[in-house]
C-alpha cells in the first residue's frame, strides 16, 4: 500500500489533499509528495520489500499510487553492474554502473511514467500526454499502450525519424509542433491548463518525480543495504539527482540502511550547464539558457528542479561538473569499450563528468560509486557514428585476411602508445 | 477572462528598467507577483498574468521583445 499522505509545497510548506495539482496556488512553489513517515517505519522492512515483485513496484510503500493497479510493463530492478575495467581506467577502487538502459523502453523514464500514469488512471484521466524529444515520449506511449488509455505525444517538427519511431510503434497520437524549442514550451504550459489531459511532467509532476527514487532503492537494496559513498547522475531538469538523494535519505529515516554519508555529484553537457554553471558561482540562482550539445536528453535550458538540484549537492557534499561534446564521445566509448555498455548520451556525460571529478581529486578514489546510466546508446547512434573505427574489408582468402589483420593491430597498437603518451603529458 | 503564470528572467541591462509597470500600461492586463529575487544585475519575477487571452499572448510577446526569457512557472516542459 501506499503511505502518501499530502501534498506539501516545496517553497511556503502550505499542505494540499493529494489531487492532480503542481502548483502552490499561494506562492506558486512546486508541490512534492509527503508520506505518512511514522506508520511506514511501524510496518517497512528489508524482508517486506525483497518479497516484492522485480520492478521498481517492490517500493510501493514508498511510492504514491497503489501497486494491485500499477500500469506496469516491467519498470525497474536494472541491473547494478561492478565495473573493475571502468575503475582501473579512471583510477577508482570500488566502481558501479546503474544500467538503466535494461528497462523496457531502454531509460530511466519507464520509472517515473509508470507511477504517473498509474496515478493518472486512478484519478480517473482518459488520456496521457507529454512533450518530449524522445525518452519521456517512448516511455508514454508504451505505458498508455498497456493502460488502454490515449496517449497525445508533442514532438518538434525536425526531431528526426529515428526517434520518432520509437513512440509511433506504440499507436500514440503524435502531434509534431511547428517552431522554436521554447514556442513548444509554451504551447504545452497552455495546453496542459485548457485540456483535462494527465500531463505526466505538469499536472501529475509531484507522482511523476517520485518514481525516480526507486534508483536510489534499488542501488542500496542491490549493494546489500548499504548506501554508495558517492553518486554521479545526469542533471537535466535537476529532478533526477533530487529524487534520488531524497531516496537515500529515506531509507537512512526509516532505518532499512545505517545512516547514509552519500555525496551527490551531477554532470552536465557544456552546451547546456545552467546548473553547473550557477555552482561555479555558488549561486543559487539558474541563468537559463539556449542549449546547443549532442546531449539532448539533458537539453533542458531552464530546469525546474535547478535550485533544489544545487541545494542537494551543498547539502550532501558533492559537485558539478560539465564536459564538453566531444568528451561525451569518448565517454560513451569508454564505457562501451570497458563494459560492454553501450550508453546514450546522457551515460557518456556522466562518464566524461566522473572521469574530470576524480582527475580533479573531487571524487576519493577509495569511495563506493554508483554511476547512474540512465538510458541506452541505440538511440543516439548519430553520436557516435563517425567516430568509429571503420571495419576491415578484405578479398575471400586468407592473404588478404592476414594482411589486413596485421595492419590492423599495427594502428591499434600505435593509437594506444599515442593515447598513453597523452595521458602522461 | 483567462490567467497564465509566467517567470521573467530579467537580464543586467533591463533590471532597472520598469518592464512590469509598462506592461500593464500597454496592455489590458492585471499583473500579480507571487515570488521574485532580484539584485542589482539579475533578477527573476513569478507571476500571474490576467486578461484575455490574445491579450495575455500579445503582451507576452512584448515583454519577450524588450529582451525579457520568458519561461513557464513549472519550468521546461519538453524533455529528453
Amino acid at each position: 500500500m501506499s503511505y502518501a499522505s499530502h501534498l506539501r509545497c516545496r517553497e511556503c510548506g502550505r499542505r494540499y489533499p493529494l489531487e492532480p495539482v503542481h502548483v502552490c496556488e499561494f506562492c506558486f512553489g512546486s508541490l512534492e509528495v509527503s508520506y505518512d513517515y511514522q506508520a511506514l517505519g511501524r510496518n517497512i522492512s528489508r524482508q517486506r520489500i525483497e518479497k516484492g515483485p522485480l520492478t521498481v513496484w517492490r517500493y510501493s510503500d514508498l511510492l504514491p499510487a497503489d501497486r494491485e493497479q500499477a500500469v506496469d510493463i516491467g519498470a525497474g530492478f536494472t541491473p547494478l553492474l561492478r565495473a573493475q575495467n571502468l575503475a582501473e581506467a579512471l583510477g577508482l577502487r570500488r566502481l558501479y554502473i546503474k544500467n538503466d538502459c535494461a528497462n523496457p523502453t531502454w531509460s530511466f523514464k519507464d520509472r517515473v511514467v509508470t507511477v504517473a500514469a498509474t496515478k493518472a488512471r486512478e484519478f480517473g484521466f482518459d488520456t496521457l500526454a507529454c512533450a518530449s524529444t524522445g525518452n519521456l515520449a517512448n516511455a508514454v506511449a508504451a505505458h498508455t499502450a498497456r493502460a488502454g488509455m490515449k496517449a497525445l505525444v508533442f514532438i518538434p517538427a525536425d526531431l528526426e525519424q529515428g526517434k520518432v519511431v520509437g513512440s509511433a510503434v506504440y499507436g500514440p497520437t503524435l502531434v509534431a509542433v511547428k517552431g522554436s524549442y521554447d514556442d513548444a514550451n509554451r504551447l504545452c504550459s497552455e495546453l496542459a491548463d485548457r485540456y483535462p489531459w494527465a500531463f505526466v511532467n505538469i499536472n501529475i509532476r509531484p507522482y511523476y518525480a517520485e518514481g525516480s527514487k526507486t534508483l536510489a532503492y534499488e542501488v542500496v537494496e542491490q549493494l546489500g543495504w548499504q548506501a554508495p559513498d558517492h553518486c554521479i547522475v545526469p542533471m537535466a531538469s535537476g529532478c533526477l539527482l533530487t529524487k534520488v538523494w531524497k531516496g537515500i535519505k529515506e531509507l537512512a529515516w526509516l532505518g532499512l540502511v545505517d545512516w547514509a554519508h552519500t555525496r551527490m555529484s551531477g554532470a552536465q553537457a557544456e552546451g547546456c550547464s545552467p546548473i553547473v554553471d550557477a555552482w561555479e558561482r555558488k549561486s543559487l540562482n539558474i541563468r537559463p539558457v539556449h542549449p546547443n550539445t549532442i546531449a539532448k536528453s539533458l537539453a533542458i535550458g531552464n530546469p525546474a528542479d535547478g535550485y533544489y538540484a544545487l541545494k542537494a549537492l551543498a547539502d550532501s557534499g558533492g559537485s558539478a561538473v560539465a564536459v564538453s561534446d566531444d568528451e561525451v564521445v569518448e565517454g560513451i566509448k569508454l564505457l562501451a569499450e570497458t563494459e560492454g555498455i553501450f550508453a546514450e548520451t546522457a551515460g557518456g556525460v556522466v562518464i566524461a563528468g566522473l572521469r574530470r571529478l576524480v582527475a580533479q581529486g573531487r571524487i576519493d578514489p577509495n569511495e563506493l560509486v554508483v554511476a547512474f546510466i540512465t538510458g541506452a546508446g541505440l538511440k543516439t547512434q548519430e553520436a557516435v557514428l563517425d567516430r568509429l573505427v571503420p571495419r576491415l574489408v578484405i578479398e575471400p582468402h586468407l592473404a588478404s585476411f592476414e594482411e589486413a589483420i596485421a595492419e590492423h593491430r599495427e594502428a591499434v597498437a600505435a593509437a594506444r602508445q599515442t593515447n598513453r603518451g597523452e595521458s602522461h603529458g | 477572462m483567462a490567467k497564465q503564470r509566467v517567470k521573467f528572467t530579467f537580464p543586467t541591462e533591463l533590471i532597472k528598467e520598469p518592464t512590469i509597470w509598462r506592461l500593464c500600461k500597454q496592455f489590458e492586463l492585471v499583473t500579480n507577483i507571487r515570488r521574485a529575487d532580484v539584485t542589482e544585475d539579475r533578477g527573476w519575477v513569478i507571476l500571474e498574468l490576467e486578461g484575455e487571452m490574445g491579450e495575455i499572448e500579445r503582451g507576452i510577446q512584448w515583454v519577450i521583445d524588450q529582451g525579457v526569457r520568458v519561461d513557464p512557472v513549472a519550468g521546461d516542459i519538453v524533455e529528453g
